[in-house]
């Protein structure tokens, strides 16, 4: 590295401040200068950000830049976008920046654009840009539908991508490719700077910054035919190993649940002996119990404060600047503290529950000790006795270093019509220029001109095959063979909606005053906001029911105006609603694969907790343990009723596809099943019939019962009518534009939205199946909410490796999925079946 | 003995009586009155998804009418009425008639073949006029009952009406299902919308209050067959 690349004025900065400079932040700095892009991996604590801006702020310092070149008129335009997947984040880097600028004097103006920034800022920010903007990718895509975009962006020279690991695996990744597709356009010699975690493909990222497939196809100097063109890859090297552990607590474990409750006072004693502690959970109700749980022993009352993403923003903003001023001993956090903000002072970490995945760990462990060379401290903490294997397979890979952060994705369509609109507002269009634009961005490089055809059909008419809307086309094609948005409304309509992130349906929790006099009694509309609960929890509450929410046990009034009505329970109430749930991540393939090989390999025991290695040891005398490819299988009559469970270990969300599917089967095998339960393990089917009994007369029930065919017929009609379909195919809309999130000047709940996708999804799935957004409803299901991709995986991988045991009673691996009955939603019920429940229900009143 | 067969007779969801006419909640969310041998469909909103298209540009896809008459066709074919009856709102909007498709229109032409089809006006196609067949009454009266698109309170004994779009909301071990329904009280009937894009108005809603003082039954509309609902077992949304 030649030392000249760093200007003196900025060696002298490091140096005042005892630093020297990172080989990284060198070479990031000697690459962009040259011109190329750049993917720039590194742990927590080893000064990326500073690292992603260094090359910008060096090329600003130098004399002369932009002075009386630029348009000649002594403006400068702008030079570098960051895009940061929070808002929080782009407000607290811009706070960083301030210590290099203003330490050296540099000439350099930081500013942010988020949906905060105030209408008058906005537009002057385009008529005179500062050097550097802040931003997300969302106000990213909004500034590109601009019809100024392409003055704004002429000039750019740098795009910073921050948290890029996050950012990828999602449709927000999606939408900022096309951003940055029309970046490069808009700006030639565009470098791109990716920031990023250790991720398992790095190889993915550096084709996501720089261009992809063009047409004609790339030069042979670009890499030569074939050769996909990559970012270069620059690499944070050392940092201090983990220091990390499994928490023992010197008790048996409970075979299911996942509060740990057992472990709250060793928690306890941990928040005690550090300075600063993180209390990583995997959903909400869990932080909240974590919370409640650490609060009932805080004999010493240490400031202990709680973080999750329904509480209201303005008690999110109060606990973080709380814990930037040093004020807290611990925080009981979910995954909205696993990105970004940089708040030192953390010297432990623990994370309760099972640990999902290797490189989700590893993130959550570097938030402690932003130190680079010193080893971050944390431990596991398993809630019950299978979450110990997966703490153990987690310790491994963290030893090892293994990453398993997901594959790259395939774009989605409904983005794509988002961003195609957009870039219609922007300007008239060209459809094959906006073709190979689109085909550059990585996610979108395998499009081809038939797919984006139909996403342009439907951006101007809906892309129906009835074309009764050609004449309110929303985009029109000129005699010059441009599209052109209609008019200035649908425009309008486009900046209502930009985004890829659809709220599931909340509503908001209000503190209800009681009416004095009358208890039980509350009036709607008043008292405090809380925060919002999401819709799905809240129709499980009846009047009466306690539960916990804001770190208090609340008692649940009813519903007002779509508002949760709720008083303070008495004290000493316990919470009646369990607001303990599984993770909402599923198990990553990762780790199944290592739990299952440690299952498999009783040489490994050894470095497993004593009771667990009874509890393995007591399921291979029952019945058997699996190889480390198999699937077992048990049935075995109980208390009436037969039961059918299976141990795949592909997550909770694969397992409820498989119970849902497997459930038809064995209702067409006249088996008569009642429902099942999942776990992240496994699945527990039961029913009226003795299966048993049907595997032993035709012994190839079961391998049939598991084949691959259950993908096709039988998804397909599970599919049709699918609430989590719906779901899905409601995002899609929202996202595409087919509903509005909200119209000019009329706010429309989400519970309107919910009803009429329900309808739109049934009517257009009978009269055209193959339509663009139920195509990208159902690439939507494959690895989201239904997991198909990995239940196929699955069932290949089992294909003749599936072990059967016919048992007299219940197994101990067995006891573990069984104990999700009753604890977790039981699937499988039809709505008939509720409804005549409830018709008998009337019949009793009549008859009583 | 003779009350718990009567009982049995009415949960079974599918036969009514409404000031001593016999009525038939078919599970289609149409009405049938057999001595008469006349149907009755409301708020079926024809072209909905076009109206949406043409006020803000939104395209539904654009197959609900059609969807809406194949129901309909369906009730027809099994039942052959001699009079159909569209309870109001048969239209979405007043120009809905102009937008449909030639095929859809047809189809109505077919349904209308061979019987007596009555249009009764709603609030959204109060003046829907020529090119869509069939008569045009405010209200019309078939034996004891009359048959009238909004709901009147104080009304005599015997209305049948739409207009509300009645939903009802049962809530059991954590699942829910809401369902469009009828909804009675022995002295008048409120019928589910039709149309396939019609929305609906949970019966818990302080609309239905002032219709029903002294209570109700919905009869909400299942996959298999209709079931009859306690107010009591009905939720909010």
């Amino acid at each position: 590295m030649p030392p000249s690349d760093l200007p003196p004025r900025f060696a002298d900065w490091f140096s005042e401040r005892g630093w020297q400079p990172r080989p990284h932040q060198l070479e990031l700095l000697a690459t962009v200068r040259a011109g190329r892009s750049a993917l720039l991996v590194a742990p927590t604590g080893a000064g990326k950000t500073l690292a992603g801006f260094l090359p910008s702020l060096v090329e600003l310092s130098e004399a002369g830049r932009g002075k009386g070149q630029d348009k000649g008129q002594g403006k400068r335009g702008l030079h570098t976008l960051y895009v940061s997947p929070l808002k929080a984040l782009a407000v607290d880097i811009a706070r960083n920046l301030d210590a290099p600028i203003a330490g050296m004097s540099l000439p350099v103006t930081v500013e942010t654009r988020t949906g905060d920034t105030p209408a008058h800022k906005r537009t002057r920010q385009i008529a005179r840009p500062p050097d550097i903007l802040l931003t997300t990718p969302e106000q990213l895509s909004l500034l590109l539908a601009h019809r100024e975009a392409e003055a704004f962006f002429a000039g750019l020279r740098t795009v910073v991508l921050d948290e890029l690991h996050a950012l990828v695996t999602s449709k927000r990744g999606d939408l900022l490719a096309l951003a940055l597709a029309r970046l490069r356009r808009l700006a030639p010699g565009l470098r791109s700077i990716g920031l990023s975690a250790t991720v398992r493909e790095p190889d993915e990222l550096r084709k996501y910054l720089v261009a992809q497939r063009q047409s004609p196809p790339p030069s042979a100097g670009e890499g030569g035919v074939g050769a996909p063109a990559m970012a270069d890859l620059v690499v944070a090297t050392g940092g201090a190993k983990a220091d990390l552990h499994m928490l023992d607590i010197g008790r048996t474990l409970p075979l299911a649940g996942h509060t740990a409750k057992h472990a709250m006072p060793a928690i306890y004693d941990l928040i005690r002996s550090h300075r600063t502690v993180l209390v990583f959970v995997n959903t909400r109700l869990q932080a909240e119990y974590t919370f409640q749980e650490l609060w009932r022993l805080n004999d010493d009352t240490l400031p202990i404060a709680l973080h999750h993403g329904s509480l209201d923003a303005s008690q999110r903003r109060r606990v973080e600047a709380a814990m930037a001023a040093g004020q807290l001993r611990a925080i009981v956090c979910t995954a909205t503290l696993d990105l970004g903000i940089d708040w030192g002072d953390v010297d432990l970490v623990v994370n309760v529950g099972a640990p999902k995945g290797a490189s989700r760990i590893m993130q959550r462990i570097g938030r402690a000790n932003h130190r680079m060379d010193e080893p971050s401290k944390a431990y596991l903490v398993p809630g019950n006795r299978f979450e110990m294997l997966e703490c153990r397979a987690a310790l491994d890979a963290v030893e090892e270093a293994a990453q398993d952060t997901p594959d790259a994705r395939i774009g989605a369509p409904d983005v794509l019509a988002q961003h195609v609109l957009g870039m219609a507002c922007a300007d008239a269009f060209d459809p094959l220029d906006l073709y190979d634009e689109i085909v550059s961005a990585a996610p979108y490089a395998g499009l081809s001109w038939e797919d984006f055809e139909a996403v342009v059909d439907y951006v101007a008419t809906g892309g129906y095959a009835l074309r009764a809307y050609e004449r309110f086309a929303k985009i029109l094609k000129g005699a010059d063979g441009k599209w052109r948005v209609r008019d200035a409304r649908v425009a309008q309509q486009y900046r209502m909606n930009v985004g890829t992130i659809v709220e599931s349906t909340h509503v908001k929790v209000r503190l209800a005053r009681q009416l004095r006099g009358k208890p039980g009694t509350v009036l709607p509309k008043t008292g405090r906001v809380l925060g919002e609960i999401e819709e799905d929890f809240c129709e499980t509450l009846t009047p009466g029911d306690t539960f916990l929410f804001a770190g208090e046990v609340l008692r649940f009034e009813g519903l007002a105006e779509d508002e949760c009505m709720a008083t303070r329970a008495g004290p000493g109430t316990d919470p009646a609603i369990p607001s303990y749930a599984g993770s909402k991540f599923p198990l990553s393939t990762f780790l199944a694969a290592r739990v299952r090989a440690i299952i498999a390999d009783p040489f490994e025991w050894d470095r497993l907790p004593p009771q667990l290695a009874t509890y393995l040891a007591q399921q291979r005398r029952h019945s058997i343990l699996p190889g480390e490819r198999d699937l077992l299988v048990e049935t075995f009559p109980r208390a009436g009723r037969f039961y059918l469970t299976a141990f795949p270990f592909e997550g909770r969300l694969a397992h409820q596809t498989l119970g849902m599917l497997l459930t038809r089967r064995l209702e067409r095998a006249r088996l008569r099943p009642l429902g099942f339960a999942a776990n992240d393990y496994g699945i527990a089917i039961w029913m009226t019939k003795d299966v048993s009994e049907r595997i032993a007369l035709s012994p190839d029930f079961v391998e049939a019962l598991f084949d691959e065919d259950m993908l096709g017929d039988d998804l397909e009609a599970w599919l049709d009518e699918s609430a989590m379909m719906k779901r899905t195919f409601r995002q899609c809309a929202v996202i595409a534009g087919l509903i509005e999130r909200r119209f000019p000047g009329q706010k429309k709940t989400g519970r309107q939205v919910t009803i009429s996708t329900d309808l739109i999804y049934d009517v257009l799935r009978r009269h055209q199946p193959d339509h663009l957004l139920l195509r990208a409803a159902r690439q939507d299901a494959a690895t989201g909410l239904l997991d198909v991709t990995r239940l196929g995986m699955m069932l290949r991988r089992i294909r003749g490796r599936i072990i059967h045991r016919s048992l007299d009673r219940v197994s101990p691996l067995s006891v573990s999925v069984m104990l999700e009955i009753g604890r977790e939603r039981v699937y499988g019920e039809g709505a008939d079946d509720i409804l005549a429940e409830a018709e008998a229900a009337l019949l009793e009143e009549a008859l009583g | 003995m003779a009350q718990s067969q009567r009982l049995e007779k009415t949960v079974k969801g599918t036969d009514l009586s409404l000031a001593g006419e016999a009525l038939s909640l078919d599970r289609s969310g149409a009405l049938w009155l057999p001595e008469h041998r006349t149907l009755v469909v409301s708020d079926l909103h024809l072209e909905k998804g076009s109206a949406y298209a043409a006020r803000s540009g939104q395209f539904l896809p654009p197959y609900d009418t059609r969807e809406t008459l194949a129901q309909l066709h369906e009730a027809v074919q099994r039942l052959d009425p001699a009079c159909v009856v569209a309870l109001g709102d048969s239209f979405h909007d007043a120009r809905g008639p102009e937008r449909m498709e030639p095929g859809d229109r047809a189809l109505v032409a077919a349904l209308q073949e061979g019987r007596d089809w009555v249009w009764i006006a709603g609030n959204h196609d109060a003046a829907v006029s020529e090119g869509v067949g069939g008569r045009y009454c405010e209200t019309v009266s078939v034996g004891g009952l009359t048959l009238r698109h909004e709901p009147l309170a104080g009304a005599e004994a015997g209305e049948v009406a739409g207009h509300l779009h009645p939903c009802g909301k049962v809530s059991m071990r954590g699942r829910s299902v809401r369902r469009r329904c009828f909804v009675s009280d022995g002295h008048r009937l409120v019928m589910p919308a039709f149309g396939a894009y019609a929305g609906g108005l949970n019966v818990r809603d302080t609309a239905f209050e002032p219709l029903f003082p002294k209570g109700f039954t919905a009869y909400l509309l299942g996959d298999g067959r209709v079931f009859a609902i306690g107010k009591s077992m009905l939720g909010r949304d």
